[in-house]
C-alpha cells in the first residue's frame, strides 16, 4: 500500500536576487518523504541545504517548482497562510534552541498553541505542554530555560515543536551546539519519537549525526547527488553505552 | 527600570494634566461657591448714576428705582422672589454696647434669594412689612458684637433710638468675593427702613430671583424693557446685572490659566509618547530573534503587531495610572499646604487615562508594524 508523501518536492528552484549577481541556491530538486521517515539532509555550506530547509519549513517560497506539504500546495500561499501552515503542520528545532529566556520552559512549550487558529482552553494547553515535555523526558523541569543545560534546552525546544501535533518535525543542526554525549542523547530522543511514527527531517553537516537517521540525502551546488538508505544505522542506546565504556577505559588507563 | 524610565514621560504628562486641572477647577469651584452664596439665578437692578454739575455718583446713587418698579417686576413671568433693597449705615445699640453696621431694608423673600438659612428664629413676615413693624433679623457678626455669649432672638436693639425686636439670627455666611463680611448686617422690613429709619421714596436696588439659570437672560431683558417703559427715558437710568455674568467674569481668568497649564501638560504627553516610540523601536530590534521564533511557530504578522501594540499600550496606560495617582497626590498636598480647595473631576481622570492609552497605540504602532513586517528567516538568524 502506497501512502501519500508528507513532503512532495517537484523541480524546486530558488534564486536570490541580491546585488548584481543572481544566486541560484537550489537548482531543481525533486524529493518525496513519506510518513514515518527519518531523513538527514546533508551537504557542505553553500550546498543549498539551508535554503531547501527554509522552503520545506514554509518560511520561504520557491522561485519555481511545486511543493506539496501534507497535500497542501505551499508554493502559492501568502504570508498569513504560510504562518498557519507552520503552526499546524511543522515543528521546528533549531541549532541555537531559540527558547524565550524570559518565560518558563512550560510557557515556551505552550507558545505555539497561542497562535492556533482554533482557540485552545488554557488548561488543555497546559496538559498538552506537559504531555510534550513528558515525551522528551523533561516532565519534572518547568523552570526558566537559562537554568537548564544545553541538552535540556534542546529537549524543551523539541517539546515545543511537538505540541501542535505536526505532520513533520524539522530540525536544523539540532546537535550543533551540544557536546558529543548530549548529541547522542538528543538523537536518542529523535529516534524514540520516530519509532512512535513521527516524520523527521534533519539538516546536518555531520556524518556521525546523520548515521542515526534512516535515509541520507546529500546536496551539492543546489542539486541532490546522493539519496540512499543509511547502512549500519547508529542506535543511540548502543552508542551511549559504547561512549561510557570508552570513558571508563580512559579512567582506568590514567 | 527601563520600563519606568519609558513611562516617565507619560507619568509626568498625565500627572501635570491632572494636577493642574485639579487645582484650577478647585479654584473655579471656590469662586463658584462664593458667587452662588450670593444667591442662585439672582438678578440685581441698580439705580442709575447720580449726576450733578458734572459730578457723577456711583451705582445706586440716583433716586431712579421705586417700589412701583418693584411691583412691576414682580408681575413678570419667571420671577419667583423679589426684594427691594434700601441700604444705610447706622450705629446700632443694645445691651449697653454699640456697633456701626449696614442696616438693610428688605422683603421677607430676601433669605430665599440669597440662599441664606436662619440660625435661629425666623424671618419677619409680609404682615410686618405692611405694618411697618419694628422687627429685625441680624447677622452673626452683629450678634457677636452686641450679644456676646447670648441668644439675641427676642432681644431688642436700638436704631436711631427706635427699639427693634430681633426675630431671627442668620446663619454665618463668611466673606464674599470682594472681602466684605456678609454677616455684619441688620435686616429690617424695607417699609420700616424707608419710613422709620430713613425717609426715602426710592430704593437703592432690587434683588430678583429668576426661576432658573436658563431663563435668566430672558428675565433680565424683560426687566430692562419694563423699566425703560416705566421711566419713559431714552437713556437707561439703571443697570441690570446677573450673578451669571459675575461668575463668568470671575471664573474666566482661572479657566484661561487652566487651559494654559493643560496645554503645557499636553506637550509633555506628546514628548512622553515619543519616548515610548523610541524604546519600542529599540525593543523590536533587541527582540528580533524572539519575533523570528514566534513567526516560525506560526504567529501571523497581525499577531506580532498586536503583541507589540499591547506592550506599548500597557506601558503608557500604567504610566497614565501612575500619573493620575501622582497628580491627585500632588494636588492633595498643595491643597493641604496652601489651604486651597482642589477638585479632581472624574471626567478628566477618564480623559487622561484614555489619552495615555491612545498615545500608546499611536507611538507603539510604527515599531509594532515594523516588527510584523520582519522576514522570519532574517529574524531567526539575527544576532
Amino acid at each position: 500500500m502506497q501512502t501519500n508523501p508528507v513532503i512532495k518536492l517537484a523541480e524546486i528552484h530558488k534564486v536570490y536576487h541580491t546585488g548584481e549577481v543572481d544566486v541560484h541556491a537550489v537548482r531543481g530538486i525533486s524529493l518525496d518523504i513519506f510518513p514515518g521517515e527519518f531523513v538527514a539532509i546533508m551537504g557542505s555550506s553553500g550546498s543549498g541545504k539551508s535554503t531547501l530547509m527554509n522552503m520545506i519549513g514554509a518560511l520561504d517560497r520557491p522561485s519555481g517548482g511545486n511543493y506539496l506539504l501534507d497535500g497542501i500546495d505551499v508554493s502559492t500561499l501568502d504570508r498569513d497562510a504560510l504562518a498557519d501552515v507552520r503552526n499546524e503542520k511543522i515543528g521546528f528545532v533549531f541549532q541555537g534552541f531559540n527558547l524565550l529566556s524570559r518565560t518558563t520552559a512550560l510557557e515556551n512549550v505552550e507558545m505555539p498553541m497561542l497562535y492556533n487558529r482554533h482557540r485552545i482552553q488554557s488548561h488543555e494547553q497546559q496538559e498538552r505542554a506537559m504531555h510534550a515535555l513528558d515525551l522528551v523526558g523533561l516532565s519534572q523541569r518547568a523552570d526558566h530555560p537559562n537554568q537548564l543545560s544545553g541538552g535540556q534546552q534542546q529537549r524543551v525546544a523539541i517539546a515545543r515543536a511537538l505540541v501542535n501535533k505536526p505532520s513533520l518535525l524539522l530540525a536544523d543542526e539540532p546537535t550543533g551546539n551540544l557536546d558529543s554525549q548530549t548529541s547522542i542523547e538528543i538523537m536518542g530522543v529523535f529516534q524514540k519519537l520516530n519509532d512512535q511514527g513521527i516524520t523527521i527531517v534533519m539538516v546536518t553537516h555531520e556524518l556521525d549525526v546523520a548515521r542515526f537517521t534512516k535515509r541520507m540525502v546529500i546536496l551539492r551546488d543546489g542539486r541532490i547527488v546522493t539519496d540512499e538508505v543509511v547502512q549500519n544505522r547508529s542506535i543511540a542506546e548502543n552508542e551511549l553505552q559504547r561512549l561510557r565504556q570508552e570513558q571508563q577505559a580512559v579512567k582506568l588507563a590514567s | 527600570m527601563r520600563s519606568l524610565l519609558t513611562m516617565l514621560g507619560i507619568i509626568i504628562g498625565v500627572g501635570a494634566v491632572i494636577g493642574s486641572v485639579s487645582l484650577t477647577s478647585g479654584a473655579t469651584k471656590q469662586v463658584e461657591d462664593q458667587v452662588s452664596s450670593l444667591g442662585e439665578s439672582v438678578i440685581t437692578v441698580f439705580s442709575g448714576n447720580f449726576t450733578s454739575g458734572g459730578m457723577r455718583g456711583g451705582w445706586g446713587s440716583a433716586p431712579t428705582l421705586t417700589l412701583e418698579d418693584t411691583k412691576a417686576i414682580q408681575g413678570l413671568p419667571y420671577v419667583v422672589a423679589i426684594s427691594p433693597e434700601v441700604r444705610d449705615r447706622e450705629q446700632v445699640l443694645a445691651n449697653g454696647l454699640n456697633w456701626n453696621t449696614q442696616v438693610m431694608g428688605e422683603s421677607p423673600d430676601y433669605p430665599q434669594i440669597r440662599n441664606w438659612d436662619m440660625a435661629s428664629g425666623s424671618m419677619f413676615s409680609d404682615q410686618d412689612v405692611r405694618s411697618l413693624a419694628k422687627s429685625a433679623v441680624i447677622g452673626k457678626t452683629v450678634a457677636d458684637e452686641l450679644f456676646p455669649n447670648e441668644n439675641p432672638v427676642g432681644e431688642t436693639i436700638r436704631i436711631r433710638n427706635l427699639p427693634f425686636q430681633i426675630v431671627g439670627l442668620l446663619a454665618a455666611k463668611g466673606f464674599n468675593l470682594f472681602g466684605q463680611d456678609q454677616d455684619d448686617i441688620v435686616i429690617v422690613p424695607y417699609s420700616s427702613h424707608m419710613h422709620r429709619i430713613t425717609s426715602r421714596t426710592f430704593v437703592n436696588s432690587i434683588q430678583v430671583q429668576a426661576a432658573n439659570d436658563k431663563v435668566i437672560n430672558l428675565v433680565q431683558q424683560e426687566i430692562t424693557d419694563v423699566l425703560l417703559a416705566r421711566h419713559k427715558s431714552k437713556e437707561q437710568d439703571f443697570t441690570v446685572r446677573s450673578q451669571l455674568e459675575l461668575m463668568q467674569t470671575v471664573t474666566a481668568t482661572s479657566r484661561a490659566m487652566g487651559f494654559l497649564l493643560a496645554g503645557v501638560a499636553a506637550v509633555s504627553l506628546v514628548v512622553g509618547g515619543i519616548g515610548i516610540m523610541n524604546i519600542m523601536l529599540v525593543s523590536v530590534t533587541e527582540r528580533t530573534r524572539e519575533i523570528g521564533i514566534r513567526m516560525a511557530v506560526g504567529a501571523r504578522a497581525a499577531d506580532i503587531l498586536v503583541q507589540f501594540l499591547i506592550e506599548a499600550v500597557t506601558l503608557s496606560a500604567i504610566g497614565g495610572c501612575i500619573g493620575i495617582a501622582g497628580g491627585v497626590g500632588f494636588s492633595t498636598i498643595v491643597a493641604y499646604l496652601k489651604d486651597m480647595p482642589t477638585v479632581t473631576p472624574v471626567a478628566w481622570i477618564i480623559i487622561a487615562f484614555v489619552s495615555s492609552a491612545i498615545i500608546g497605540i499611536i507611538s507603539g504602532f510604527y515599531p509594532a508594524w515594523k516588527a510584523s513586517k520582519l522576514d522570519p528567516i532574517d529574524a531567526l538568524h539575527y544576532e
